[in-house]
């Protein structure tokens, strides 16, 4: 099939950049979204033209590397998806497929789909550890933690740091990603301890970091291909109240 | 503490706590709007007592202060918030999972506020200045607020503005409400489509209850 694509192109950081108009011909449905644009790039390449930079690793879903904002939604359509699990099925011959970066203030543009999202690492950095020597691996049964608690620290933990709840947020807020770090550890033994300066200074970083506030709105959680839910936010809160005393 | 304030949770926290208050209001307001119905006699005598009621006049200070810092916070973490995206999307798609309510609050907040001073500068500076028509309340003379009042509610435009900005209030108050508690940490994964049901329960008989009185003085007027 033939498709028309709108890509942002940005040469630098300090660049201007602005969408440009490709049409791509001999697209089959059995191509993956990424595929897609390797193929757009080969084209680029065989007519001396310079590829689209894109970011991507692992292709399947559990890295966070593929962040494209696709048809005005992170990921593109479809739930719980990274963008290199969305298939070419999704769209029809002749369709326009308009392709952004993340926008936000703490993501800055590298070079044209590629954003900087070592902001996260620096809100790790700031508190998502437990700073206690643990040694070597303990034996596993000998701290028992209740199933539920086990399960919903294990679906928090399965936040990629994509970055899809920043750009879904019309507030650029991180607090989908850092409340999902919270989660994971406020929820087991040995990293409750630390929880209330773990948000304390999480959220400070955030803060510093230039991203926005959380309004309750509720479109990161539409967004994330881990399914992580806003409730870790209101944990998240309660950890912050909790530190004031 | 002004760590604590300062972060952008510790804003968040003084709008929430703000805004839940007027929540409340709100209803007292109601409650006190639907003695209109019980004729003019009981609202002159109602609206006298709070006049002259020592407790009112504490409260009115702190329902002052709680409107301006809820205006205040809100406005600072709404632009703030701005400054997070400088670059906007050329398309950009909300998708499933956000009303337009709440990604619009600052818009409707405006609007609502608009009504406010609209509220505010017909009716109660008028009280407050000796502006008012008298009444006989049991050999009393008291303010004939319930004149007063009737006499607004039989203007076409008043009551056409009154009704679509109490439709805004119920759609601020209908992600404010849920929106409050979250950021209080006061929901979880049961919690927050109670929360979300209870709040828009309460948007919905707000919103109502105060679009009621003057649809039906208009009416009542107009009909004959
Ligand atoms: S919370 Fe979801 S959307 Fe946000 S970084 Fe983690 S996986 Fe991505
Ligand atoms: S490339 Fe790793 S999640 Fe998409």
């Amino acid at each position: 099939m033939k498709i028309k694509l709108k890509i942002w192109r940005q040469e630098s950081p300090d660049s201007k950049g602005g969408l440009v108009d490709y049409e791509l011909d001999g697209v089959s449905k059995e191509m993956s979204f990424l595929e897609m644009l390797d193929y757009l790039n080969t084209t680029l390449i065989e007519r001396g033209e310079e590829p689209v930079a894109f970011e991507h690793d692992c292709r399947e879903g559990i890295c966070g590397c593929c962040s494209l904002f696709i048809n005005g939604r992170p990921h593109g359509v479809g739930a719980e998806i990274t963008t290199c699990e969305l298939r070419m099925t999704a769209f029809e011959n002749g369709n326009t497929i308009v392709i952004e970066p993340w926008r936000a203030k703490a993501f800055p543009v590298i070079r044209d789909l590629i954003v900087d999202r070592s902001a996260f690492e620096k809100i790790m950095q700031a508190g998502g550890f437990i700073s206690a020597n643990a040694g070597a691996a303990p034996e596993a049964n000998s701290i028992p933690i209740p199933k539920e608690l086990a399960d919903e620290a294990f679906d928090a933990a399965a936040c990629l740091g994509c970055g899809a709840c920043v750009a879904a947020c019309p507030n650029a807020s991180a607090m989908l990603f850092v409340s999902a770090k919270i989660s994971q550890l406020a929820l087991l033994p040995q990293g409750e301890v630390e929880t209330k300066r773990r948000a304390r200074d999480m959220i400070a970083k955030m803060d510093e970091l230039g991203f926005g506030a959380c309004s309750n709105i509720g479109a990161c959680e539409a967004e994330c291909p881990k399914g992580i839910e806003i409730s870790h936010i209101a944990r998240l809160n309660r950890a912050f109240v909790a530190s004031a005393f | 503490m002004s760590t604590f304030l300062g972060a952008s949770i510790g804003r968040k926290l003084i709008v929430a706590v703000s805004g839940l208050f007027l929540i409340l209001f709100l209803a007292v307001h109601l409650v006190v709007n639907l003695t209109l119905l019980a004729g003019q006699e009981t609202y002159n005598m109602v609206a006298h007592w709070m006049g002259t009621n020592p407790a009112v006049s504490v409260i009115q200070p702190v329902l002052t202060v709680g409107l301006l810092v809820h205006i205040g916070y809100s406005a600072y973490v709404s632009l703030s918030n701005w400054r997070a995206r400088p670059q906007p999307y050329y398309w950009s798609d909300p998708a499933g999972g956000s009303t337009w309510a709440s990604r619009n609050m600052l818009l409707l907040g405006g609007l609502i506020l608009a009504f406010l001073v609209l509220h505010i500068s017909s009716f109660s500076i008028r009280v407050k200045l000796g502006d008012a028509p008298m009444a006989d309340i049991g050999g009393v003379m008291t303010k004939d607020l319930y004149a007063m009042v009737t006499a607004r509610f039989e203007l076409g435009w008043y009551v056409l503005t009154y009704v679509v900005a109490m439709f805004f209030l119920g759609l601020h108050l209908a992600h404010g409400f849920h929106s409050g508690i979250q950021t209080l940490g006061l929901s979880d994964g049961t919690w927050r489509n109670r929360w979300v049901l209870l709040g828009t329960g309460y948007s919905i008989v707000i919103a109502a209850g105060y679009m009621l009185l003057p649809i039906y003085f208009f009416l009542r007027t107009h009909s004959g």
